[in-house]
């Protein structure tokens, strides 16, 4: 496929150069190099929250960058909307497949480009053409008639590829097509890929499963926190724990606070046993010290977040117990788990933690403002008295608690709603990725704040797809793997390739 | 739990309590991220809309002079919108909860109805008036509960549950009716709803004292709190250990409270129970809700701008009437006024919903 010698490479179709995407408070892009060449399959790795998906809706057209240009055949070129992507040859895949259920399958490969005479349309044509990019893609059973609402995500996701090759296209992303697949469709999902490669078709292919990599990926493209961390690899030759370390791994530029060991005497305040949800994990069992800190290590879609959630009651627990203190909690009540004293600050800040548009104060209070009302009164003024103080103690920037939330930085979100915790007073803390999207300096505070509140005597757990971080942050570590837990053990006696091969074994069993 | 023993507190180097007296002096200022001008944010929104009223009694006064201006006709205008006002306060909290109640107008008439059959009037006759009020608001309350129990633990949509409740309770009235319009003989009923404290009437005394508790309500309690959680994010409030399903159920509950009140007034008003009482007002009820600032899609919403919301069309008819106007060309200026205002409050939230 791809030689080594450059001469004799095939053409470079598209390439990427210094992408820059800034969104209110965050920066989602922040220098990122893509280089597609005809013919391969170039796939895009990264973590959640690496700026994969805000990437390739800057090819698409969708997202307009702030800096950096794309070239066509060596042509600067902008793309200010979808419908130009299209023409410039770029047909994107979303992971939510954008197929209309009610429509047939010719009726959507050319929705938006329908064929027409004068407004009537020429479904004779549109059928044919159907049949014929049906087949092409090795589907010639799929009848173009067929309502799609009654195709499996399969067929709903050749749809979706013969409408981007009704659209000539010379690129075609896909944004995790095999999510919804199961073996057998994604053997001939790697079949379709290989035909379109080698009519010259480029795939850029995103994939949190490093094993489909292996198999149908030509070079890699890794980003991280909105970089290129490392390009072109060439699969063949790239061991599958340098790619995990390239996507999780940095090297720790920033401080991790040394804690004294948890004292033998700490009693236990979170009680994990025998912790199950159908479906997600099974046989989670731990216990946290107060004190202590221990943390969940393990890749996206290891069931790590869900068992956060669980023990959080946000999921109703469908085995074993959780009990804070003694207390068995209520499966699936967040309102008893937050009165028996356990904080969530859940993966998805904007979308889980906060109310955006509402002032921070309110925000760090919204577990609290019942407490600090008389007889269902709010006490407004006391709400931003211990606001207040808690910005001023997190050194939440800027410090007006009357701003709205939305209009903080992803670290100053981070850090507002661990203040609510703080004013709940909570036992136990569950912790999931709380530097993601946070800027290295705000990161150092709140690995110094995690620190205090053990220090303070908390409970608390910490899941971060940073393994590094993870094993920095915690006294002792578990690793997760496909629903399970695979490692239960002190964090000095583990290092990050331990790990790794440990999350590495669990994904091949 | 007290709010001493926060291990936040264990954070060296700063003292939280020298930092505690910096609280700002707008206690109530608005959180509108950007600050762009006076017209930004609620108070500015509400401003907007005492122009807008200000804007048609000018014209009022300009087309029908006296007959517009004078006291009798302020009051007219204000007790025809007490109803939609009253109702139009519940319907605020549901619109700030995310959520819509199409079945105010049908509750309005089945609670009048109930409210006056002969066995309610006959029981009222030799107890006392109140059976009646209590009847009613009773009917409200329980349809409303039936609406909050369906969308919050039935998980049907509010649209369609509320637009169930709305075919059915409006069917249930005519039931009882048979169709027949059931005159309000109970004096004491009468004198009281038809009477006036220091000139006032009643019914607007009511309008009064039903925005002012909601208002209380919406700005001061934990309830209020609670709505505009529920509405702004419900996810992230359910995560702060909100219960957010009871809310939901209390708000539409609330809802059919104020429909429940809404149906007392129009007994008091029209002295006569029909199951066509309240026919369309639930469109007037959203209509004004919207117009005064409250987003549909929840989270934000003032009760100052909805009382503005209903006086704005109440007024617009009267002076549409006062110059003998059809009330044909009231609607289609009540559809222009909806439109307009809803366009410039998206203009003035400065942020624009459409995604890509």
């Amino acid at each position: 496929m791809v030689s080594a010698d450059p001469t004799k490479a095939p053409p470079v179709l598209l390439q990427m150069r210094g992408i820059v995407k800034q969104f209110p408070g965050a920066r989602a892009l922040d220098g990122v190099d893509l280089e597609i060449r005809a013919g391969e399959v170039h796939c895009l790795l990264g973590q959640n929250g690496a700026g994969k998906s805000t990437l390739i809706k800057v090819l698409a057209g969708a997202h307009q960058p702030d800096e950096g240009e794309i070239l066509v055949d060596g042509t600067a070129v902008t793309i200010p909307h979808p419908v130009a992507g299209l023409k410039l040859g770029i047909a994107t895949m979303y992971q939510e497949l954008d197929v209309v259920d009610g429509l047939s399958v010719a009726e959507n490969i050319y929705l938006g480009h329908e064929l027409a005479v004068g407004g009537f349309s020429q479904r004779r044509a549109a059928t044919a053409h159907t049949r014929a990019i049906l087949k092409r893609l090795g589907h010639g059973d799929i009848s173009p008639h067929r309502e799609v609402g009654q195709l499996s995500a399969a067929g709903k996701q050749i749809v979706s590829m013969a409408r981007a090759l009704s659209h000539d296209a010379r690129v075609i992303v896909m944004d995790e097509p095999s999510a919804v697949l199961d073996s057998e469709e994604v053997a001939n999902l790697f079949r379709v890929v290989h035909e379109l490669t080698s009519s010259g078709v480029a795939i850029v292919y995103i994939s949190h499963r490093l094993d489909e990599i292996r198999q149908i990926g030509d070079r890699i493209t890794v980003l991280k926190d909105g970089r290129t961390v490392a390009t072109n690899l060439a699969v063949a030759q790239t061991p599958t724990a340098d790619l995990i370390r390239l996507m999780t791994g940095r090297d720790v530029e920033y401080a991790i606070p040394p804690r004294p060991p948890v004292p033998d005497d700490a009693p236990t305040l979170l009680h994990v046993d025998g912790l199950g949800l159908a479906g997600s994990f099974s046989d989670v069992s731990f216990d946290v010290r107060a004190g202590e800190v221990v943390g969940l290590a393990g890749l996206v879609g290891s069931g790590r977040t869900e068992i956060l959630e669980t023990i959080f009651g946000a999921r109703k627990r469908t085995a074993g117990t959780v009990s804070v203190g003694g207390e068995t909690l209520r499966p699936g009540s967040v309102s008893g788990a937050v009165k028996a004293g356990i904080g969530l600050s859940p993966e998805e800040r904007k979308s889980q933690g906060l109310i955006l548009d509402e002032p921070v104060y309110r925000n760090i209070t919204l577990s609290t403002f019942t407490r600090t009302a008389n007889a269902s009164f709010l006490d407004e003024a006391a709400e931003r008295r211990v606001a207040k103080e808690q910005i001023d103690a997190l050194d939440v920037r800027p410090s007006d608690p009357a701003r709205a939330a939305r209009t903080l930085s992803g670290g100053n979100q981070q850090k507002v709603l661990l203040a609510r915790w703080l004013v709940h007073g909570c036992r136990v803390l569950l912790l999931d990725e709380p530097t993601r999207g946070v800027d290295v300096g705000a990161r150092s505070e709140i690995y110094a704040l995690i620190a205090n509140l053990a220090k303070g005597g908390a409970a608390v757990v910490v899941v971060s797809s940073e393994i590094a971080e993870v094993i920095g942050l915690s006294d002792r570590i578990l690793v997760v793997s496909e629903g399970r837990v695979v490692h239960d053990g002190p964090a000095t006696s583990i290092d990050e390739h331990r790990v790794l091969d440990l999350v590495m074994e669990g994904s091949a069993a | 739990m007290s709010e001493q023993t926060t291990p936040g507190a264990a954070v060296p180097g700063r003292s939280v309590t020298e930092l505690a007296g910096d609280v700002p002096v707008h206690a109530d200022r608005p959180a509108q991220a950007p600050r762009r001008g006076l017209l930004h944010g609620p108070a500015g929104r509400n401003l907007g809309l005492v122009i807008a009223l200000l804007a048609i009694c000018i014209f009022g006064v300009a087309t029908a002079g006296e007959r517009f201006a004078s006291p009798e006709n302020a009051l007219t205008i204000l007790r025809l919108a007490s109803v939609t006002g009253v109702v139009s306060i519940g319907m605020t909290f549901v619109i700030i909860g995310a959520g819509i109640d199409l079945s105010v107008g049908s509750v309005i008439g089945l609670a009048s109805v109930w409210a006056s059959t002969l066995a309610t009037q006959t029981m009222a006759q030799d107890l006392n008036w109140g059976v009646m009020v209590v009847t009613a608001l009773a009917v409200g309350l329980c349809a409303g509960l039936v609406n909050g129990v369906l969308i919050a633990y039935g998980k049907v949509v509010a649209f369609i549950a509320t637009l169930a409740m709305m075919v059915a309770a409006r069917g249930l009235a005519e039931i009882i009716a048979q169709r027949k319009t059931q005159v309000v003989s109970v004096q004491g009923f009468l004198d009281f709803f038809r009477g006036d404290l220091i000139g006032i009437p009643t019914l607007v005394w009511i309008f009064v004292l039903v925005s002012v508790a909601g208002w209380i309500l919406l700005n001061r309690t934990t309830f209020g709190r609670r709505t505009i959680a529920v509405g702004g994010n419900p996810e992230a409030a359910r995560l702060a250990g909100i219960k957010v399903k009871r809310h939901t159920m209390y708000l539409y509950a609330l809802s059919g409270l104020g429909a429940g009140i809404g149906g007392v007034m129009m007994l008091g008003r029209t002295t006569a129970g029909s199951s066509t009482n309240g026919l369309f007002l639930e469109l007037d009820v959203i209509a004004a809700v919207v117009v005064g600032g409250t987003l549909l899609v929840g989270g934000r919403g003032t009760i100052v701008g909805t009382v503005l919301g209903v006086l704005i069309f109440t007024t617009l008819s009267n002076v549409f009437t006062q110059n003998n106007l059809s009330s044909s060309a009231q609607a289609v200026a009540k559809g222009v006024i909806i439109v307009v205002a809803v366009m410039l409050q998206q203009r003035i939230a400065g942020r624009t919903p459409a995604k890509t």
